[in-house]
């Protein structure tokens, strides 16, 4: 009360200022409601909480046998106590990372031309086609990229490895890409594949987020650019991409989290292996979800144990992820709701 | 499969080496242009000779430097005067001939014929929704950025029509610069990249020299080259409002128009900004040819030689009422609508 300056000829009901605060408007109801919304929020924080928690918890044992050799171990035979997830997480990241490459231009494509070139009626059908995508569920695309993809994939595959063979990942080192009696399997099932099949589960959410920040560009620096003679392509690249970047970064990020924790199109498509592999064209590869979902039925209670730290540290990446996508999404111009 | 490898690959061209193209998507605007005329010869013009005496006479009068010396254009600005009258050749006069304007099937102006002469300021003042930010979008082809607007007449800059096949959309609207209502500059590039980035639209190539001469150059024109020279690479949004707008003008500037459209562009500034501005406009005046929109008497009177009074009477398409020179129609309008108007009795 004391720090309020007032004129000393105030009235005197401004003898004893009580200091002023901002009622709620709305009253009980208002109240009500906010409280109905805090609780949700708490609901969503204790959930992701809880299965932290569980995950740590159940798989403590696990971790304790195998110490900080956990990362680093490539094998998985729990049972023999020589078990890490140096496979399976280098898995999922390069199948993730291959998504993303493929996803992302994909997606970038399709949001630019749905915001900037579509005619409207063609406009709202591409926006429901991919969120349809969006809805198909991975087993479908799992069952395409395993009868459709894996085998139509080999003579790509192939052109890439003779080709392209010398940059990093691209090479198969005992190949003969040029030997007709080459054995054709050694092109399937590959970290490729599976990648190419996750891109398609995850471009429609890379897109809708792309598209959405896109659309924002406000009018008025549109209209600048153009009246300055931009083509098209050129206020595109000066307006639309320099708004929507936050919403890129933030919707490849999204993407990449989902690509990461995409289980049951990899698990059709991959051959699983236990080693470290590199060549990303080659046959067989992992990840942990896939892991998860090929051992958790018939695995003893240590190896649930062992699974269980292994999708702690899923668990951690997507989170982390994710927390890095809505970081850039929120620091972004794109994700301010003014244009102005 | 091998479609997804391919459009990736297109796409990443598209993107990344088109940057480096020089005159990208040429046919953009040949495309537009060449389909303009066939809808606009679609639109009946049954009543083209009713409206000649409406205009004509404004244009002999505005093209006639007599009248023009004769409001004391010359006190104000001697040498835009004397090059008006010459008309040296980097100075281009602005001709609308019998505009037409719809959105959707809403005609919201009709036949409207207004001649700006060369180097010297036109304002264009009438009650709000009359059409005049439709004539001005016209005249830099803006217009038919909307879907579903339509156009039909000529623009003439300096005799040739803008909107000929043989214009290309990108050549008019930078031959053509518009400053509009709300500060546009580009928010994240810095205040010197925003003057140039009409280079960059335009494929125009230019050393680093040239640009920082240009970028001292249009902003010093601006008005703006004092207040931000020792923050030149700050972003463009980081300005107030009125330094926004001037930096709008002065990245109008760069790309060298012939005539710079104003709509309303002091409207959402304070008294102070909006001097300065007016001040630019003046000074401005005697290398661009300038068209100004205003609901401000005071400024349309202090800063244009020649007005134009549009007005869209009661569920009827735009016109042209009156116009001439600024001390005319503000001084002894000849249609009592006009003084009605420029003396605040209606709109
Ligand atoms: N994008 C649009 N779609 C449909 N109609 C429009 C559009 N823009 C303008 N109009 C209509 O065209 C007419 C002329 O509008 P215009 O913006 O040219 O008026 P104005 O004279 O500039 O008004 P103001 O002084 O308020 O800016 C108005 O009746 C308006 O409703
Ligand atoms: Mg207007």
């Amino acid at each position: 009360m004391t720090t309020i300056v007032r004129t000393p000829a105030a009235g005197p009901e401004n003898s004893a200022d009580p200091a002023r605060r901002g009622e709620p408007v709305g009253g009980g109801a208002d109240r009500m409601f906010g409280l109905s919304l805090t609780s949700s929020g708490i609901v969503v924080l204790t959930i992701m909480g809880t299965v932290g928690l569980f995950l740590t918890l159940r798989g403590a044992g696990a971790l304790k046998v195998a110490g900080l050799e956990f990362l680093t171990t490539q094998a998985w035979e729990p049972d023999a106590h020589n078990f890490g997830i140096a496979t399976v997480l280098t898995g999922t990241v390069m199948i993730a990372t291959v998504a993303i490459v493929f996803a992302v231009p994909l997606a970038t494509g399709v949001a630019l031309y749905i915001s900037e070139y579509a005619p409207p009626s063609l406009r709202r059908l591409l926006i429901n086609m991919v969120d349809l995508m969006a809805a198909i569920p991975g087993v479908v695309y799992g069952l395409w990229g395993f009868y459709l993809l894996n085998p139509s994939i080999i003579p790509l595959a192939r052109w890439i490895a003779s080709n392209f063979g010398w940059i990093p990942f691209l090479g198969i080192a005992d190949s003969h890409p040029n030997d007709p009696f080459e054995p054709l399997t050694i092109y399937e099932s590959s970290t490729f594949v599976a990648g190419i099949v996750v891109s398609l589960v995850i471009m429609p959410t890379i897109c809708s987020v792309m598209r959405e920040s896109f659309a924002r560009a406000p009018i008025g620096e549109r209209e600048g650019a153009y009246a300055l003679g931009a083509t098209r392509l050129g206020m595109i690249r000066s307006v639309v991409m320099p708004f929507g970047r936050g919403g890129m970064i933030g919707g490849t990020m999204l993407g990449l989290g989902r690509a990461m924790g995409e289980t049951i199109s990899v698990v059709m498509i991959i051959t699983p292996v236990y080693r470290f592999q590199p060549e990303i064209l080659r046959s067989g590869t992992n990840s942990v979800a896939a892991l998860i979902a090929l051992r958790f039925d018939a695995a003893s209670p240590f190896e649930l144990s062992a699974l269980m730290a292994a999708g702690l540290a899923l668990f951690a990446l997507t989170l982390a992820v994710n927390f890095a996508a809505s970081a850039i999404i929120v620091r972004t111009r794109s994700g301010e709701l003014s244009g102005a | 499969m091998g479609f997804l490898v391919i459009q990736s690959l297109a796409f990443c061209l598209l993107l990344f080496t088109s940057a480096r193209q020089r005159r990208p998507v040429k046919s953009v605007g040949r495309h537009r242009a060449a389909g303009r005329p066939s809808r606009d010869v679609e639109r009946p013009q049954p009543q083209a000779v009713d409206q000649e005496p409406v205009s004509a006479p404004s244009n002999v009068e505005l093209r006639n430097p007599d009248v023009m010396t004769s409001t004391g254009v010359n006190a104000i600005m001697p040498t835009t005067q004397l090059q008006a009258i010459r008309g040296p050749a980097d100075l281009a006069t602005i001709e609308a001939k019998s505009i037409s304007a719809w959105f959707d099937e809403r005609k919201v102006l009709d036949r409207v014929s207004l001649f700006m002469p060369a180097g010297s300021v036109t304002a264009l003042i009438g009650p709000s929704g009359c059409g005049k930010s439709t004539f001005l979008r016209i005249l830099n082809r803006m217009h038919e950025l909307i879907p579903n607007a339509t156009l039909a007449g000529e623009v003439l800059l300096s005799g040739s029509d803008i909107y000929d096949p043989s214009w290309k959309l990108t050549e008019a609207r930078k031959a053509i610069g518009m400053v509009f209502q709300k500060p546009n500059p580009f928010p994240a590039m810095s205040i010197c990249d925003n003057v140039t980035a009409g280079l960059k639209l335009t494929g125009i190539k230019a050393s680093r020299e040239e640009k920082d001469d240009l970028i001292e150059e249009c902003l010093t024109k601006a008005g703006l080259w004092n207040e931000v020279r020792d923050r030149l690479r700050q972003p463009g949004g980081a300005l107030s409002g009125g330094q926004q707008q001037r930096l709008c003008i002065a990245r109008s500037l760069a790309v060298r128009p012939k005539v710079l459209l104003m709509d309303e562009p002091c409207s959402a500034l304070d008294p102070t900004s909006t001097r300065r501005i007016e001040q630019t406009i003046a000074e401005l005046a005697s290398e661009v040819t300038i068209v100004i929109v205003t609901h401000n008497m005071q400024q349309a009177a202090r800063v244009s030689q020649q007005s134009a009074f549009f007005l869209a009477e009661q569920g009827t398409p735009g016109v042209i009422v009156e116009a001439g020179p600024t001390s005319k129609i503000f001084g002894s309008p000849d249609d009592p609508r006009t003084s009605d108007y420029v003396n605040g009795r209606f709109g």
